[in-house]
């Protein structure tokens, strides 16, 4: 048990982003074809480093087939909530979900990132059995535990009742039970946030495990079927209060980003592609009173391509949907990322004006068309997908792999891993770093980033920057 | 019991109370956090006002049953031990189990009152007070007290419990006010990852240092 609050936890986003800037990055690596086991890749970030962009340390999983997708800590920011006062526990662990197989994996970063290692692993078996969800996907330290919300739900193919969130302790990582005693017209999941001292949660939807298993479904998304709500929640008292239909035709509403400065109440959500003209959205939320709102703010449009260099499943409509897979707000609330894997662009919003994001940055890289390759010629396949903002706003970190079978279907020529930084003026404007180039091993594809002392994407605060 | 037993008893009881005010585990910390969420001083003093009455509270539930037993005047020496070893009890118990219980983490913010007088009882905060509240309680060395008179010791020892509970929770929000408006106002948020120490060893062994006391004490 520590004595002093771990120096890694802020009480206020602001405090967060003025703390030392990372070292190294955590990058998932993971096997597309499954040949081999997934695993966490460390790489050395700091620029004044001799090993700088280097991998500097890997831990390999000992099973195959996890498909890692999205990690995190075992504790963040959100322990010096006044409520818990549970200030006293290390971010310490990563907790690695296999969204394919059900497996967790705890993994220990200390003493240093060169040393982090395996230190307990999770069986499918007990999730099943205490949870009755499968498929775990994102991770979210709160005060009280480890929140792991689950694609899948029981039965083989995850589809005996509803996917939802699981609670882990977070410190002896025992499985404790599902989170939701009232989902109310919940069915399916993707990612949930919160606001800590508001009470409230959000949660969105992508589809359930045949739907995205074996790749997209066509018909499937032709007719609407994947997930088109936002769910809102009371946190403690872990009941649906409200859940909002955007309109069937806006397939897929995945990442939820609510402002970090926990006295603004609003956040955005990123919807993956409209059904009537292949266009990708963001959406704004925010609460009057009780009630929560919601509306599109942002459109990217679909770009129109020669068929010869689409895939066989675009083919048909001479069209590359932008396809936003990712968004991400920096600590500061003022840009939000919009990864478009489709069309190979990572855009930069500013959000001063939360439901009038204006577009202010835009670099390209690779795209099911436009094929555009890093500025120092290299090539990048896929589109910038998984996004992490540095605390302090400067650098954004970007890989390219979606979801194995989804890899191939959009990019059949193969996604060889990438891991590169988007540099930031803050101002607005972004631009390529060209002196960082990871060399990512044989084989392996990239997704998600967690970086050494918290991340944009993972810490949750309880005190306003005010 | 001299004059200066019932001062250094009374002096206990507000020291206690400055020493819970101070720890940020007993919620000033919330006072900070409202302040700043509303962005005006006023609501970190508003919320001082729930904190104060959810400590009063958990001080009077646990104080009162003491009040009642305090009629059992041949059992008084009896009482102030058991007391006293539960007081020690509790204290191994938190020494031992370092994990914060989940329930408490499930009040909502706004419930504030509720949370303070939760976390109180859950860290033992009231039972600290009871062997110094029996040490007041001044009882004249006779089995046979008449009904009346019995009577008459239970009132007093209950008005008796409320006023160690209000003499407490004073000095306890009056020490707590101060740290969350010297935060808010000058310090900043840096204080709570930087000054916050873990208390949580302390806090158990200030209660079995308690606890001890008072069993030396009715020896």
């Amino acid at each position: 048990m520590v004595q002093r609050p771990d120096p890694t936890f802020h009480a206020s986003p602001k405090l967060a982003s003025e703390a030392p800037p990372e070292k190294f990055a955590y990058t998932l690596l993971l096997s597309g074809d499954f040949s081999k086991p997934d695993a966490l890749a460390i790489v050395d970030v700091d620029p004044a480093s001799a090993q700088y962009g280097k991998i500097v340390h890997t831990v390999t999983m000992p099973n195959k087939g996890d498909e890692f997708h999205h990690f995190g800590w075992n504790a963040c920011s959100s322990a010096l909530s006044p409520l818990s006062g549970h200030a006293f526990i290390e971010r310490r662990y990563l907790i690695i979900p296999g969204l394919r197989s059900s497996r967790l994996y705890i993994i220990d970063t200390k003493p240093h990132p060169t040393q982090a290692k395996i230190h307990k692993i999770i069986e499918p078996e007990e999730i099943f059995h205490k949870t009755g969800y499968s498929r775990p996907h994102t991770v979210h330290c709160g005060p009280d535990g480890i929140y792991v919300s689950t694609l899948g739900g029981a039965g083989p193919d995850g589809t005996d009742g509803p996917p939802g969130i699981f609670i882990l302790d977070c410190e002896t990582f025992d499985v404790l039970g599902r989170w939701e005693i009232d989902r109310g017209p919940q069915l399916l999941h993707y990612d949930f946030w919160w606001n800590l001292p508001r009470d409230y949660m959000v949660s969105s939807e992508w589809g359930l495990p045949p739907q995205f298993e074996n790749g997209i479904v066509p018909e499937d998304l032709l007719a609407n079927k994947y997930g088109h709500h936002i769910h809102f929640w009371n946190l403690r008292a872990r009941r649906n209060v409200q859940t909002i239909d955007l309109g069937a035709n806006h397939q897929m509403a995945l990442e939820v980003r609510p402002a970090h400065d926990p006295a603004r109440e609003y956040g955005f959500l990123g919807v993956v592609v409209d059904t009537t003209n292949l266009e990708g959205s963001i959406w704004t939320w925010w609460r009057e009173g009780s009630e929560f709102r919601i509306e599109k703010t942002a459109t990217i449009p679909a770009e129109p391509a020669d068929p010869e260099l689409l895939p066989p499943l675009l083919k048909g409509f001479g069209a590359v949907p932008p396809l936003v897979t990712d968004i991400d707000l920096s600590l500061d609330d003022k840009f939000l990322y919009v990864a478009c894997w489709g069309t190979g662009e990572l855009r930069q919003y500013d959000v001063t004006e939360p439901r009038k994001p204006k577009l202010v940055g835009s670099v390209h890289a690779g795209g099911i068309a436009r094929r555009t390759p890093r500025p120092d010629g290299t090539p990048w396949a896929g589109g910038p997908q998984m996004l992490e903002i540095s605390r302090d706003g400067k650098r954004v970190y970007v890989t390219n792999s979606l979801y194995s079978t989804w890899d191939d279907q959009f990019y059949p020529e193969g996604v060889p891993g990438a891991l590169a930084i988007v540099n930031v003026n803050p101002a607005g404007g972004i631009a390529f770093d060209k002196t960082f180039h990871v060399e990512v091993p044989e084989g392996y594809r990239t997704h998600q980033v967690r970086l050494e002392g918290g991340d944009c994407s993972t810490d949750s605060f309880c005190y306003s920057s005010a | 019991m001299s004059d200066g037993w019932n001062i250094g008893l009374w002096l206990a009881i507000i020291v206690s109370g400055v020493y819970h005010g101070v720890n940020p585990g007993m919620g000033w910390p919330l006072a900070v956090a409202a302040g700043l969420m509303e962005r005006r001083q006023s609501a970190l003093l508003a919320a001082l006002g729930p904190l104060a009455a959810g400590h009063f509270l958990a001080m009077t539930v646990i104080l009162l049953p003491f009040g009642m037993l305090t009629a059992l005047q041949y059992w008084s020496h009896e009482i102030r031990l058991v007391a006293a070893l539960i007081v020690i009890g509790v204290g191994v118990f938190l020494f031992a189990y370092r994990r914060h219980p989940r329930v408490l983490a499930r009040i909502p913010p706004s419930q504030i009152g509720l949370w303070s007088f939760a976390i109180a009882i859950a860290h033992g905060a009231g039972l600290m007070l009871v062997p110094m509240y029996l040490g007041l309680c001044t009882t004249k060395p006779s089995s046979m007290l008449d009904h009346d008179a019995a009577m008459s010791v239970v009132t007093n020892n209950l008005g008796l419990a409320v006023l160690v509970s209000a003499a407490h929770a004073l000095a306890m929000i009056g020490a707590g006010g101060v740290a969350a408006w010297l935060t808010y106002r000058y310090f900043g948020l840096q204080v709570l990852s930087k000054a916050w120490i873990n208390l949580d060893a302390l806090w158990a062994g200030s209660l079995i240092a308690v606890g001890v006391v008072a069993v030396a004490g009715s020896l």
